[in-house]
This record gives C-alpha cells, sequence and structure tokens, in this order.
C-alpha cells in the first residue's frame, strides 16, 4: 500500500481566493477543536483512570467512549445562570474572549506541506500575540463574576501568566533565531526527518523551557492554581454554568492543542518523519505532547503560588535568557 | 557555594520528578482492581480490609455462643451510644433453699459456729441474653472491637445492607451469630 498518495487531493492548492480558504480552513478547524476537545475529555480520564488503576469512564457506551458526548448534552441542556452583583457584560463576553481567539491561533500551524490556512511570515508572533488574549479572558470572567473565588482565580491567572510568557517567548526566539525566520512552515521544513535533525535536538534546553512555560500558560496542573479545586472551588469559572463553563473548558483544551502543535512545529520538526512526511507525523507528535501533558497532570501535586513564580522567576527566565545568548553568539560565530 | 548548592538541588529536583513520572506510568501499564460491581461479585480475599458493621464472635466450643461476657465495656466506651447488651436475669431466689440457707453470718464474713458445709454459689449466666447494635449512628471507629477483653467483637464484612427502612439497620447480633453458626454446621454437614 502506498501512503504516499494520501495527501495528493488537497483541494487547498487549487483554491486561489483567500477568503474561501480562510473560511473553509476556520470551519474545518471549528470542527477539529470540538471534535478533539470530546476525545481529548476521554482520553484524559481514561489516562487519570489507568494511572490510579480505576477504569474510568465505563457505563455510557462500550468502554465508556460515548461519557463525553452525554456530559457535553447535559453540559449544553444546563441554564446560563448570570449570578446577582454580577457585571452581566463582563461575565458573559469573559468565555466568548477566551475561545474566539483560539481559532486564530490555529491558522498559522503547519499541518502538513499542503495542509494549512495560512502561511505567514510571523506565524510565530500570531500565535503568541493571541495567547495573551487568554489571561484576558480569566481576568474578566473573575472579575466580572463578583465572587471572591473568581477574583483570587484571576489574580493568579494574570500573575501566572505575565511570567511565564517571557521565558517562552525567550524559548520561542532562541528557535527563531536560529532559523531566521518566525515562519512555522519555514522552520518546520528546514527540520529533517529524524529525531536527531530537529530543533530539540540543538535547543533541548528551549524546548524544555518552552514545555514548562506551555504547561503554565494552558492553566495545567502542576500549574492550575487558577482554578485549583481544593483551594477555590473552581478559581475564575466558580459562577459559569452550562456552556459558559463548556466555552472556558473548550477554550482550554484547544489552547493545549495549540502549544502542543506549536512545539512540534518549533521543535519536533513538524510534519516530517523518518517515512511518508505528512500530517499523520504531525498529528502524532502533537498527541504524544498531549499524552505527556496528561500523564504528568496525574503524577505531580499542584504547586504552591510562591513555588509558581520562584520557579518562573528564579530559574526560568535566567535560562531561557541565557540560552538565547548563547544562541546569538553561537550564531554570530 | 550557594549557586552550585542551588544548581545541584534542582537537579537532584528534577530527577525526582522523572522518578515519578516512572511510578505512574508503571502503574498505567498494570490492569485496573476496580470490581465492575453489579455485573461482578466482591471476590472474598478482596474484602479482608473491609470494615462492615461489628458482628460477635462464635466461642470454640460454641459456635452459636460468643465468648462475651457481658463486663459493658463496649457498651460503655461506645461514643455514639449505639450497642445495648441485655443481661440475663440474676436466678430467682428460692424461698425453699432459703430455709436450708447457712446462718447470716456466712454473708457478713464471720465463722459460724455450725459444722454445716457453705452454700454452693450460684454462678451467673455471664453470656449476653442479647446484643443490640444500632448501626444508624455507628461511626465504626472500632472502640468497642478494641476495648473487648475477651475478643468476642470483630469487623463484619458485610456490605449489601441497602435499605430504605432506618429499622433494618437496628441489628441483633445474637440471632445474627446464632444464624451464621447455623448456616456454617449446615455447610459442614453437606
Amino acid at each position: 500500500m502506498n501512503i504516499s498518495n494520501w495527501t495528493a487531493p488537497d483541494p487547498f492548492v487549487t483554491t486561489p481566493d483567500m477568503l474561501i480558504r480562510l473560511v473553509v480552513g476556520l470551519l474545518a478547524l471549528a470542527a477539529f477543536v470540538g471534535a478533539n476537545a470530546t476525545i481529548l475529555v476521554y482520553v484524559e480520564r481514561k489516562v487519570a483512570g489507568f494511572i490510579q488503576r480505576r477504569p474510568g469512564p465505563f457505563e455510557v457506551g462500550p468502554q465508556g467512549i460515548l461519557q463525553t458526548i452525554a456530559d457535553a448534552a447535559k453540559l449544553i441542556g444546563k441554564q446560563l445562570v448570570t449570578p446577582r452583583g454580577s457585571d452581566g457584560f463582563l461575565f458573559w463576553l469573559a468565555p466568548i474572549v477566551g475561545f474566539l481567539p483560539v481559532f486564530v491561533m490555529f491558522l498559522p500551524i503547519p499541518w502538513g506541506e499542503s495542509t494549512y490556512v495560512v502561511q505567514s511570515d510571523v506565524g510565530v508572533l500570531l500565535i503568541l500575540a493571541f495567547a495573551g488574549f487568554g489571561v484576558l479572558s480569566l481576568c474578566l470572567a473573575g472579575w466580572a463574576s463578583a465572587s471572591k473565588w473568581g477574583l483570587i482565580g484571576a489574580a493568579r491567572a494574570v500573575a501566572q501568566s505575565v511570567g511565564y510568557e517571557i521565558p517562552l517567548l525567550l524559548a520561542v526566539l532562541a528557535v527563531c533565531f536560529s532559523h531566521g525566520s518566525m515562519d512555522l512552515m519555514a522552520i518546520v521544513k528546514e527540520q529533517g526527518g529524524w529525531p536527531w535533525q530537529w530543533n530539540v535536538a540543538t535547543q533541548p534546553l528551549a524546548f524544555f523551557i518552552y514545555f514548562v512555560c506551555a504547561l503554565a500558560e494552558t492553566n495545567r496542573a502542576p500549574f492550575d492554581l487558577p482554578e485549583a479545586e481544593s483551594e477555590l472551588t473552581a478559581g475564575f469559572h466558580t459562577e459559569y454554568s452550562g456552556m459558559g463553563f463548556g466555552l472556558f473548558f473548550l477554550a482550554e483544551y484547544a489552547n493545549m492543542i495549540v502549544v502542543c502543535s506549536m512545539a512540534t512545529a518549533l521543535f519536533l520538526g513538524g510534519f516530517q518523519g523518518p517515512a511518508a512526511p505528512g500530517p499523520w507525523w504531525f498529528l502524532l507528535k502533537v498527541y504524544g505532547l498531549l499524552l505527556v501533558m496528561m500523564w504528568m497532570r496525574w503524577t505531580y501535586p499542584r504547586v504552591r503560588f510562591d513555588q509558581l513564580l520562584n520557579l518562573n522567576w528564579k530559574w526560568l527566565l535566567p535560562l531561557a535568557t541565557l540560552n538565547l545568548l548563547a544562541t546569538a553568539v553561537a550564531l554570530k560565530l | 557555594m550557594g549557586v552550585i548548592k542551588e544548581f545541584a538541588e534542582a537537579l537532584k529536583g528534577l530527577k525526582s520528578l522523572i522518578v515519578g513520572l516512572g511510578i505512574t506510568g508503571k502503574e498505567f501499564a498494570k490492569p485496573g482492581v476496580t470490581v465492575h460491581y453489579p455485573r461482578k461479585v466482591v471476590a472474598d480475599k478482596d474484602l479482608v480490609t473491609y470494615r462492615g458493621h461489628i458482628e460477635l464472635v462464635g466461642s470454640k466450643n460454641d459456635p452459636a455462643m460468643p465468648p462475651c461476657i457481658t463486663c459493658l465495656m463496649c457498651q460503655s466506651v461506645c461514643p455514639s451510644g449505639c450497642i445495648k447488651i441485655i443481661k440475663h436475669p440474676p436466678p430467682k431466689k428460692d424461698p425453699a433453699a432459703d430455709k436450708n440457707a447457712p446462718p447470716e453470718a456466712y454473708a457478713s464474713g464471720l465463722e459460724p459456729k455450725t459444722k454445716a458445709a457453705p452454700p454452693a454459689k450460684e454462678k451467673p449466666v455471664k453470656t449476653p441474653k442479647g446484643f443490640i447494635l444500632d448501626y444508624n449512628y455507628c461511626s465504626l471507629c472500632g472502640l468497642c472491637v478494641q476495648s473487648c477483653p475477651v475478643d468476642s467483637l470483630r469487623f463484619s464484612t458485610e456490605f449489601y445492607i441497602a435499605d430504605p427502612s432506618k429499622k433494618a439497620f437496628v441489628y441483633d447480633l445474637m440471632a445474627r451469630l446464632k444464624a451464621q453458626a447455623g448456616t456454617a454446621t449446615a455447610k459442614e454437614k453437606e
């Protein structure tokens, strides 16, 4: 069976119109994000179950595969409650602000040689710029819900995201420096198929810093302080019901895919693989990274807030700066 | 050198993070331990650590009778007051026996002048007449089991105890022990 033919019928190659490309791409991404969140929630719960030697979701459908669909239907069917004393406009704006920019962040991701929506010279910048909206939405949500849990969660989210964005940027910059480009497609194409040709081989420290910061940026355990169930009930989304909460949930999982896709493109050779390069390699690496993120979530306890900030300001930031300096010097020589 | 120490500690921490991932990774690969209850029955070996309500232990000679001496330790130590022990009533005084009774002096501890033998002391029945447990209030603290001087109490492995009525959780443990002894002997006969 010749699998290299699988990518041959690509609708995007023959579409000249940017608008049609964008609309089709965004529709496909919306479907992808929704479907992926359903799958990832199921996988996450199964991973949690297996690590704790439980079966995980089991009752709805064979091996519980319909559980997340039942949960989604339940969320959609729920009443949307606006708490008394809250700022109604900002309260309902927050989940939308959290969810919509995620689509923009998906646009410049190079899924395959010709499977992408937008190829931009500033693709990396686009993703990083729109990633900032996530913090804004958490801040709005916590502030507008007139709840102490929400407010503390929002304050934590801002302190955490502002802090961790810097080393993340510096780690990404080191890779962009060495390739002289912010175009994800160009960066992927310059890497080879084998692991030692990937950027992770030349920039292992940057990859490590990027991954730690990505965990913190997506508010994943062990850095899930903005929602910290045991301390803050649910943090910034305490007061949200139904799909208000659902949108935050979707945004979290979509963000996870974005950061993992970016890690794949920047450090792990993107769609390049030892054999038959194509989108399947990209997806394989992305899901591998997502599995590692879930594995970490169910292994590590949540860090304390001072530990979180110490790790950032005392370790990641100096290391990322030194790494960037070393890269610059090495390139100049 | 503070800096070197800091770095050494950070590396040690990183190593421990990887060890942690290894542990959860190994657990991930192991088979689950959950018993899918309504479809599968929980095996007895999985119940050894289960602490259900307390029950009486049959004594060596008579499995239908507990070695309980009705000292009431369990009843008085129970913080929730859910144990009620019913004693056998003291032996009734027989007026005929009273006539033959030696002089009162025996009771006062003085040696009487008669040669008549002292009366045979009637042994009081020590085993309880009833042992009632009100499981509604029990917090399973286990103080009764610990305090029993003759090891007459233990935790049962009974968990099929759902019932819509509160009354169903007031257990007559003596009747329960008798029923258990009955089924045990029936099994032996088989």
